[in-house]
């Protein structure tokens, strides 16, 4: 049989892999810049604005699973196709690892269902190696990446307050929503305990930036993706945009193969089977961008193998996909009995938590190097599948239950699963973890996918630090519970189980596999994103991040991508590229 | 688009970019929604996968008879709304367990127990017992702490039974109608209602009230000094 690759006549000027976060941002920017762009994406269109993936605003029942996680593994409303595990498409593991690799699979990829935590980092977040002798310090400072933060603040949009944290940057906040009742409990005990309780800091529209989004009306729904695009995600915010101007040829279902170099070892162009027809395609461009998130950029660069580049692309160092590293996260359930028996209302609010807790101690006083934020939820949100599980549990721990018997049936059982609505909330620490050179994904050398790329193997151990993170954020969890008069639930997680610490990859804040540095045998990216040994190829996803903070990754992603793509314009004006 | 445009969209159900005449151009299209629009933004390997489960059919007639007999028991009608069967809570539970296979062992496996045991009590299966012997064989294994160790088995098969009665009921049109859930539609969030905070002796202190949003600032474009 003939295998023809099919090269795509049009010359671009660039093309990006992947429209998420990164991806969409070099997009934005460089097409309103002018140039001619090719966009890969692995998954289908999507838009939550067509009546055909809509999920806002549809209710339990219209899923006969009741929204269950059978199929999406964050429930069937949930803006995701994909998951941690994918059809056709495994990842293996090595030495006993057990990371978890979420990917979603669609025009915007994980920023459509994403929870909207939109933190910068802070001036010590890109400095960690100085304050405290672990990982690495970035190539950069906050003060340079403090404008790119603000441009990012102005054009998507992010609500909170000016706090005047040293290491939680104010930004250009719209105005955060007031917090809901169980939020307002949690700033009551964090005041009683010394522990700072602020409004949330989310990309959700609480007033319009500009005309072509509508403002949050308060569904809570974010991760089921905005019709009204009141949020961000790459598909509506980006992608969208930049489509209009007519400079990008989005091809979707096109799963990238591998970056194809000429005889001299210089990127020519990307190549990719499309999912639809299974025809190779190849095509070219002056720039190459890759935002196909941390782990499959790396995957891509390995897998680029040539006479030239015989490691893989841009990977003389040996970098290329080591410092893997994810949020650690820990989180436990709490049943509140002052807020049994509620008077109804609707509380939906935004879609995420109106208030959280930044990190707020000194590590040098604490027996694990980096600090984690705190989040929390709760209230009486939309019954779900799962709604009134283990009711017996609950009825265990009311104090006033008065000696009758748990569990049970008819009339009193039905009055209960009301009495009980909304009274339980949840905590949820997320941490910095040390990036180190030996937690990494590498290419399984025996194992390829349904296109017959290369599959991903991970090798991935917590150290102490991440463990007595871990351990800190339950008693943390404890505190506040006990203060807020609350009974937590099931038990607190001991050192067997590594106090209740996720797996790695579980929090999907997975970052640092193709980092930046100024030592080119240190690093894979210089301090633009742009490969030490390959001018004309960058990578715009978190796998540029020397160490991820107790910050979600976007807004730096963001900050970062759209840096790095404006110096991409500058340069291909300079004619260096 | 400001916030009456975009209610306006909403509720024709399609907005294209936030321009708001295609938004009319399409509703005419929209309003004769195909069957697949109405089917809750499944992709097309999703959609499949639900029509193949609805084809299926799990539970046999007689174990469907007792499954609704039990549900009805865990969740009866009261003043405020109807039963579990009611609210089509067995054929909920007759689609989850074709979704989750693993409901379907303790499920069939707790039917047929809670058989033998009412055979063995009173000599006769489940549903052809009187309603009081029913409820004497209930009440064996709807108090977990209270049961005999003998029975361990049929308060796992209960426990279950009722989780997914009450998630099949609380779900339903009429479920959410009980529980008072208010949400699910668009609105102006402006915090907690004061008789609540009153309540629950809380109030939003001036500093946080100085910096949230006001309501009639929503529809104005944000504009920033710097």
């Amino acid at each position: 049989m003939a295998f023809e690759i099919k090269k795509q006549a049009k010359a671009y000027d660039v093309c990006i892999v992947g429209s998420g976060a990164g991806g969409g941002m070099a997009a934005k920017v460089l097409s309103d810049a002018g140039l001619k762009v090719a966009l890969l994406e692995a998954g289908p269109k999507y838009d939550p604005a067509d009546p055909q993936q809509q999920t806002q605003l549809k209710w339990p029942y219209e899923s006969p699973r009741r929204g269950a996680s059978t199929t999406r593994p964050f429930g069937d409303f949930d803006a995701a196709y994909g998951g941690w595990e994918i059809e056709g498409e495994p990842y293996t593991q090595k030495n006993g690892s057990k990371f978890d690799w979420f990917r979603s699979r669609m025009l915007g990829g994980r920023t459509n269902h994403w929870g909207r935590i939109s933190l910068r980092f802070g001036p010590n977040d890109f400095k960690h190696y100085s304050i405290d002798g672990h990982g690495d310090d970035w190539p950069i400072t906050y003060e340079e990446v403090k404008p790119w933060y603000d441009k990012v603040d102005k054009l998507i949009g992010v609500f909170g307050s000016k706090e005047g944290i040293y290491n939680e940057p104010d930004g250009h906040f719209l105005p955060p929503p007031k917090p809901r009742l169980h939020e307002l409990m949690v700033k009551q005990a964090g005041e009683k305990l010394g522990i700072p309780v602020i409004p949330s800091r989310l990309s959700i529209l609480t007033r319009s930036v500009n005309k072509d989004r509508g403002a949050c009306f308060f569904c809570s729904q974010c991760s089921r993706g905005c019709s009204i695009h009141g949020d961000f995600s790459s598909s509506t915010v980006l992608v969208k945009p930049a489509m209009k101007s007519g400079n990008v040829d989005l091809y979707v279902g096109a799963m990238a193969r591998e970056i194809v170099t000429d005889a001299a070892g210089k990127a020519v162009g990307v190549s990719y089977v499309d999912k639809e027809d299974m025809q190779e395609h190849q095509i070219n461009a002056r720039v190459i961008v890759l935002a196909a998130s941390a782990c499959e950029s790396a995957r891509l660069l390995l897998n680029s193998k040539s006479a030239t580049h015989k490691n893989g692309l841009a990977n003389s160092s040996g970098v290329v996909g080591k410092y893997l590293h994810d949020s650690t996260g820990a989180s436990r359930g709490a049943f509140i009995p002052s807020l049994m028996d509620r008077k109804r209302y609707n509380e939906d609010g935004v879609g995420g938590l109106h208030m959280y807790i930044p990190w707020w101690l000194d590590n040098k006083k604490l027996d694990f190097a980096r600090g984690y934020h705190l989040e929390f939820w709760g209230g009486m949100g939309m019954p779900a599948y799962g709604f009134g599980f283990g009711i017996e549990g609950l009825q265990a721990k009311d104090p006033n239950r008065g000696g009758q018997p748990v569990g049970g049936y008819g009339a009193s059982l039905k009055n209960d699963y009301r009495r009980f609505y909304g009274s339980t909330v949840g905590f949820a620490g997320r941490g910095e973890a040390i990036a180190r050179a030996d937690n990494y994904c590498e290419i399984d050398p025996n194992v390829v996918d349904k296109f017959g790329i290369p599959v991903l193997r991970f090798n991935y151990k917590w150290s102490e630090h991440e463990i007595k993170q871990a351990r800190h954020m339950h008693e943390t969890f404890e505190e506040l519970i006990h203060q807020m008069g609350g009974i937590p639930l099931g038990s607190k997680p001991g050192e067997e189980s590594m106090y209740g610490l996720e797996n790695p990859g579980r929090i999907i804040h997975e970052v640092g596999t193709t980092r930046m540095g100024d030592d080119p045998s240190r690093s894979v990216l210089n301090k633009y994103s742009q490969a030490h040994d390959a001018k004309n190829v960058f990578v715009v996803d978190g796998g540029s991040f020397v160490s991820q903070a107790d910050k979600n990754p976007t807004w730096t992603i963001l900050a970062l991508s759209m840096r790095a793509s404006s110096y991409i314009v500058d340069e291909l004006k300079k004619q260096n590229l | 688009m400001d916030r009456r445009e975009s209610l306006k969209a909403l509720l024709i159900g399609s907005v294209s970019s936030g321009v708001i005449l295609s938004a009319c151009e399409t509703s005419t299209k929209d309003n004769a929604k195909s069957p697949k629009t109405q089917y809750y933004g499944r992709t097309p390997d999703e959609v499949l996968r639900d029509e193949m489960l609805q084809k299926d059919k799990f539970f046999t007639d007689a174990e469907m008879k007792t499954i609704t007999v039990l549900v009805d028991i865990i969740i009866p009608k009261d003043e405020t709304s109807g039963s579990a069967t009611d609210a089509k809570v067995p054929e909920f539970i007759e689609f989850i367990v074709k979704d989750q296979p693993k409901n379907q062992l303790p499920m069939r496996g707790g039917l047929r127990w809670l058989d033998v045991q009412s055979q063995k009590q009173y000599g006769k299966i489940f549903t052809d017992l009187e309603a009081d012997k029913r409820l004497a064989m209930v009440d064996q294994i709807a108090f977990p702490e209270k049961a005999a160790p003998e029975m361990s088995q049929g308060v796992s098969f209960f426990n279950l039974i009722r989780n997914l009665t009450a998630t099949g009921f609380f779900t339903s049109q009429m479920g959410l109608k009980d529980l008072g859930y208010k949400g699910n539609t668009p609105n102006e969030w402006d915090g907690v209602p004061d008789d609540v905070l009153k309540q629950y002796n809380l109030a939003y202190d001036e500093k946080l009230l100085a910096v949230c949003l006001k309501k009639e600032d929503r529809t104005k474009i944000m504009t920033w000094e710097d």
